[in-house]
């Protein structure tokens, strides 16, 4: 009777990473094109493999990364309308970023990332959370504060730095992956996987917890533990998708609500196939944003350009049902 | 047997006690009714013995075991709690709203397996909404939604249910339907459930025990034709009302001449 079910999540899971050969037409095609200025057959090899390849791995880790959090998030906070973007996460972790890169170099910037971008999430959970549940709109709201108060901290850093790392502050903080090399992908592959293997494996839970502390409390649940292992794993992900790339917003809300769309809320379905779109996704504004002009435009913009109209959009169509109490 | 054990309860800061040590027991096969005007502490006891508020003093027992002192996964194998009608943020699909039920069950680093989705079905066929399981939780009546919730319960495969007034939500047909559902059921599995009500004439239909609670201690116990009396209605409700015998029952009809 199951089976179906079953079934249709493998199709569905085998289609999302279809995206595969694609991106494999893509980096070949690119390749391509050196090929009549140089031709020789070792820089191909080396657009390939030194900075295409790393580019489009990380692209898709930070792309999962994302939209694994985002998923896990609006889960636990019960809000479709949430994502680390919109929680304070990205801001939070830029300033880690900043600083680091700023003001102190010996510390690794992953570390003060995560630092930071933690306690984003927790300053964000306390300023929404008056009287027992948490309610949409004011999570919303208090994102939006935490995260401008993280913004002018940025701003802070930016005006008391050096010039010379000015630029490159500003630079990454535009969300981009021009920089990728294979150490970015090292870093970024462990902290985003580290993070994402508990929200993983913790999926189906979601269902539960989603329904609000007290009938999670009834149904077995650790609320106020399992709360803490996901917004924690998903700040990791995030944090360490920020520190390799800069602030990238939007992802993590649209990439979840378009997978929903297709298979539905069941978290066992909708957390590795959000991972996988959020992957897919990534890969393909990537490769837009730096293909469709001569210059490598940061592909944070891109998203943020779809991003808005995206979630104005959903406002409008869910009305009620998205904002709710 | 579940035993309640002269429970007291007060908020945090607060000065007074808002249960004065209740107590009642539960048999097998038996639906004992808590009925109480609001604000008599009936959903605050309902809160502790669910084990969702810590009680300043006193036991809930099941089997001589004490309850307060499990983990939240121990303890939803021996209570399962049945929620007021409410609407979930996400559009869960009856099956999946059922398939929590197992939550206690999974491992917390893996999904249900064969056997959970067995007893969702079962729990899903006894409950009679089978056709249901498909259709999004938030897309059916409230009458289904309270009867998902039961077999959700059910899925939980617990020896104890409580109900947090289950009829509040609902039309006239749809109490009837949901109550004659839970009688039936707790007949069927011996199961022991608690249930607040609001209305004494459901409460003198459906229970075999009702215990009746007025500014949170208990003013009496008793199968529901001892207990409902025109006196202790007068005495808690402050109304009057007639008590007209019919067919080997009786209904509670307040006197509003007058």
């Amino acid at each position: 009777m199951l089976s179906p079910l079953v079934l249709g999540w493998f199709a569905l899971f085998w289609g999302a990473y279809g995206i595969t050969p694609i991106m494999v037409f893509k980096v070949m095609l690119n390749a391509v094109t050196p090929f009549f200025d140089l031709g020789g057959n070792i820089p191909e090899k080396f657009i390939i493999i030194d900075i295409r390849l790393p580019r489009i791995i990380l692209a898709g880790l930070v792309g999962s990364a994302l939209s694994g959090a985002g998923v896990a998030l609006q889960g636990v906070f019960r809000n479709p309308l949430v994502d680390p973007f919109i929680l304070g996460i990205s801001g939070g972790a830029a300033f880690g970023c900043a600083l680091s890169v700023g003001f102190f170099p010996f510390i690794p910037i992953p570390i003060l990332a995560f630092f930071f971008g933690i306690i984003a999430v927790i300053l964000t959970y306390t300023v929404a959370k008056t009287q027992g549940e948490i309610s949409r709109l004011p999570l919303v709201l208090s994102g939006v504060v935490i995260s401008a108060f993280f913004t002018a901290m940025v701003s802070m850093v930016k005006f008391l730095v050096d010039p010379h790392k000015l630029q490159s502050i500003v630079f990454w903080l535009m969300g981009s992956f021009s920089l990728s090399d294979w150490r970015s992908v090292k870093i970024g592959g462990a902290g985003i996987i580290a993070g994402l293997l508990p929200l993983f494996l913790m999926r189906w839970r979601l269902n539960s917890i989603s329904m609000g502390e007290e009938e999670a409390k009834t149904l077995g649940i650790n609320v106020r533990r399992e709360q803490m292992i996901f917004i924690g794993s998903s700040s990791l992900a995030t944090s360490v998708a920020v520190s390799v790339s800069g602030i990238i917003g939007w992802v993590g809300l649209m990439v979840p609500h378009l997978v929903r769309m297709i298979v539905g809320p069941d978290h066992k379905d909708l957390v590795p196939l959000s991972m996988a779109g959020g992957a897919a996704f990534m890969i393909f504004t990537d490769t837009i944003a730096r293909s469709l002009t001569d210059f490598d435009i940061p592909v944070g913009i891109i998203t943020a350009i779809i991003g808005a109209p995206f979630f104005v959009g959903l406002m409008k169509k869910g009305g009620k049902e998205s904002w709710g109490r | 047997m579940l035993e309640v054990k002269e429970l007291y309860f007060r908020h945090q800061h607060a000065k007074d006690m808002i249960l004065k040590g209740i107590k009642f027991q539960i048999d097998a096969g038996q639906i004992t009714t808590i009925l109480g005007p609001n604000g008599s502490g009936k959903t605050t006891l309902f809160k502790c013995i669910a084990g969702l508020w810590n009680f300043q003093k006193g036991e809930v027992l099941y089997k001589k075991q004490n309850i307060t002192r499990l983990s939240y996964a121990q303890r939803a194998k021996i209570f399962a709690v049945v929620p007021q009608d409410h609407e979930p943020p996400f559009p869960y699909s009856v099956f999946d709203v059922v398939l929590m039920g197992r939550t206690s069950y999974v491992g917390v680093f893996s999904s249900p397996g064969k056997n959970d989705y067995e007893k969702v079905k079962e729990a899903l066929s006894l409950v009679g909404i089978e056709h249901l399981k498909h259709i999004p939780y938030t897309k059916i009546s409230g009458g289904e939604r309270q009867l998902t919730l039961i077999a959700r319960a059910l899925a939980q495969s617990t020896p104890v249910m409580l109900l947090d007034e289950p009829t509040s939500h609902l039309d006239f047909r749809n109490q009837i339907v949901v109550l004659r559902k839970v009688k039936e059921i707790t007949r069927e599995r011996g199961l022991r459930v608690m249930m607040t009500l609001h209305d004494p004439n459901l409460a003198m239909l459906f229970s075999d025990e009702v215990v009746v609670i007025n500014g949170g201690s208990v003013v009496c116990t008793g199968s529901p034709e001892v207990v409902i009396t025109e006196d202790t209605m007068k005495k808690v409700y402050g109304i009057e009302v007639s008590l007209i015998p019919w067919k080997g029952t009786r209904v509670v009809c307040p006197r509003i001449e007058g």
